[in-house]
């Protein structure tokens, strides 16, 4: 399956291995600060609001809304490339944080077909044995 | 004794546009040389060497120079305006005398390999979705902007923005784009990202560009007219895009309003604004932020070409990024075209006595900011 990969892949840190393997098991987890009750993202063990290292693992709803889009036509990676048009996004979690991340299920898509402010679920796209991307797509009303 | 700063020496590399088998440190090299010629000063003065992208310890070998000040802070497009701060901070405190701000790029033609740090969380978390330059990133930003002020009258000041700036271009004979461009040429130019037409995008181009800034006692004594240091303030707020507190405010209002406080000056004291347009958007965006119109107002601030040659507001003379040259980290162009400006050596693009120039540069996504004020006085 990876052999065929052409995109970027991730490598997990220290501080983000817990993160991907939930992922692979397709649930998407956030770091929280217990400070300020706040969770943050990307998962780092010290918080970037309080700088406290009373931090935990919490998972995520998986819900949130689309707080950014953008078409993107021209990649300079050869895996993109191969994809374009595709969605990238900037997706509001309900538990407060902001990620980046492809918006999914959208054929050919143009902007007509995607507004900020409408909800999405995350699905997983497995890339490997090891690794699965948290994506979004549109909720049913 | 006079505590003031000033630039006294600027210059481009030899060629700049497309110039196939010149390195960036090339670039850098005939930059370098062509300040100093400008300034009249040995390359023997200069005790202080700041750059950014290369280590300073590689220019500084490249060149020749052993500095008792050096930094290489890289913030993206913006380093070249935070080293005016930089300079000024170490002149003061008296770890150097004459410093040389380097910058090259052959962001067309280089001849290299890119390997990123796979630890950095923008590779980790941004790039595996395809959010691997800066088109993505901003358009992004962009997107949000017309969500929150109104689709179409972002897109038509976007528009006002592409065309004035061609209009600036095709007075400037080294600019790369001198072409005509009209309204409907912006919006039939494909999308590269949308919100994003290929005419919303900087141009990529093979560049260096340096300028030499020392004290009040060594500038007096010149070539040419100085170039003084009013302000100068410098922040970053986030590095990857989705960590941007606010993708409709960008922190230039933090560097702005601190430049302007430092400089003692107001907005309508401000006879031309170098704004870095690595994007139409980014223009828009930084008008903004750095107080010339409120939040959501830039759209009307830059309707019926006020921004063109023949508007009330000079800003980006030289075409800017979009249309004269943007080598990656374009910054370094926007002090250049100031210096000149505000010398009166511009030619048919010369602005009417102009005696004080803001400079705004932006860096990586959005993220870092770097604001000078410079005077003729």
């Amino acid at each position: 399956m990876e052999n065929n990969y052409k995109k970027i892949i991730p490598i997990p840190q220290g501080e983000s291995e817990f993160y991907w393997n939930k992922a692979l098991q397709g649930e998407l987890w956030l770091r929280k600060c217990n400070e300020c009750s706040h969770a943050y993202f990307y998962p780092r063990d010290i918080s970037p609001c309080c700088f406290s290292r009373d931090t935990e693992w919490i998972q995520s709803s998986g819900r949130g809304i689309v707080y950014a889009f953008s078409i993107i036509h021209r990649s300079p990676n050869e895996g993109f490339q191969d994809e374009t048009p595709f969605i990238i996004a900037i997706v509001e979690l309900r538990e407060g944080p902001r990620m980046t991340t492809n918006i999914v299920g959208i054929e050919n898509p143009t902007p007509d077909k995607l507004k900020i402010g409408m909800e999405v679920s995350v699905v997983f796209d497995k890339i490997s044995d090891e690794l699965s991307l948290p994506k979004f797509q549109l909720m049913k009303n | 004794m006079s505590n003031k700063i000033a630039i006294v020496g600027v210059g481009e590399s030899d060629e700049i546009g497309k110039v196939p088998g010149k390195s960036s440190l090339q670039h850098h090299a005939e930059a370098a040389y062509n300040a100093l010629e400008d300034a009249g000063i040995s390359i023997d003065q200069v005790d202080g060497l700041l750059t950014a992208g290369y280590s300073s310890m590689v220019v500084g070998e490249y060149l020749g120079i052993t500095p008792t000040f050096t930094d290489s802070t890289n913030v993206g497009g913006s380093s070249f305006i935070i080293h005016i701060a930089h300079a000024m901070a170490a002149i003061r405190a008296g770890y150097c005398k004459v410093v040389l701000v380097t910058h090259g790029q052959a962001g067309r033609s280089a001849r290299t390999r890119v390997i990123g740090d796979a630890a950095e969380p923008g590779a980790q978390f941004e790039a595996p979705y395809g959010i691997i330059n800066a088109p993505a990133a901003y358009s992004l930003a962009a997107s949000r902007y017309m969500h929150v002020y109104g689709e179409d009258r972002t897109r038509d000041a976007m528009a006002e923005i592409a065309v004035a700036t061609r209009k600036w271009a095709q007075l400037n004979p080294k600019a790369y784009m001198r072409d005509p461009m009209t309204k409907d040429d912006y919006h039939n130019s494909r999308w590269v990202a949308w919100p994003f037409h290929l005419l919303d995008c900087c141009i990529v181009t093979d560049a260096g560009g340096a300028y030499v800034i020392t004290s009040a006692d060594v500038a007096k004594d010149l070539k040419k007219q100085p170039i003084w240091v009013l302000g100068a303030a410098e922040s970053h707020d986030h590095a990857i895009i989705s960590q941007m507190p606010d993708l409709t405010s960008p922190i230039s209002k933090n560097t702005g309003s601190r430049a302007f406080s430092m400089a003692g000056v107001g907005h309508s004291d401000i006879d031309l604004a170098m704004i870095y347009d690595s994007f139409t958007y980014t223009v828009l965006v930084t008008l903004e932020a750095l107080g010339f119109c409120k939040p959501g107002e830039g759209p009307e601030f830059v309707a019926h070409q006020r921004t063109a040659p023949e508007g009330d507001f000079p800003m980006n003379t030289s075409g800017g990024g979009l249309s004269y040259t943007h080598s990656g980290m374009y910054g370094m162009f926007l002090v250049l075209e100031a210096v000149r400006q505000l010398r009166g050596e511009t030619g048919e693009r010369q602005i009417k006595s102009p005696k004080i120039a803001l400079v705004n540069g932006t860096g990586g996504y959005l993220s870092s900011a770097g604001t000078a004020i410079l005077s003729t006085e």
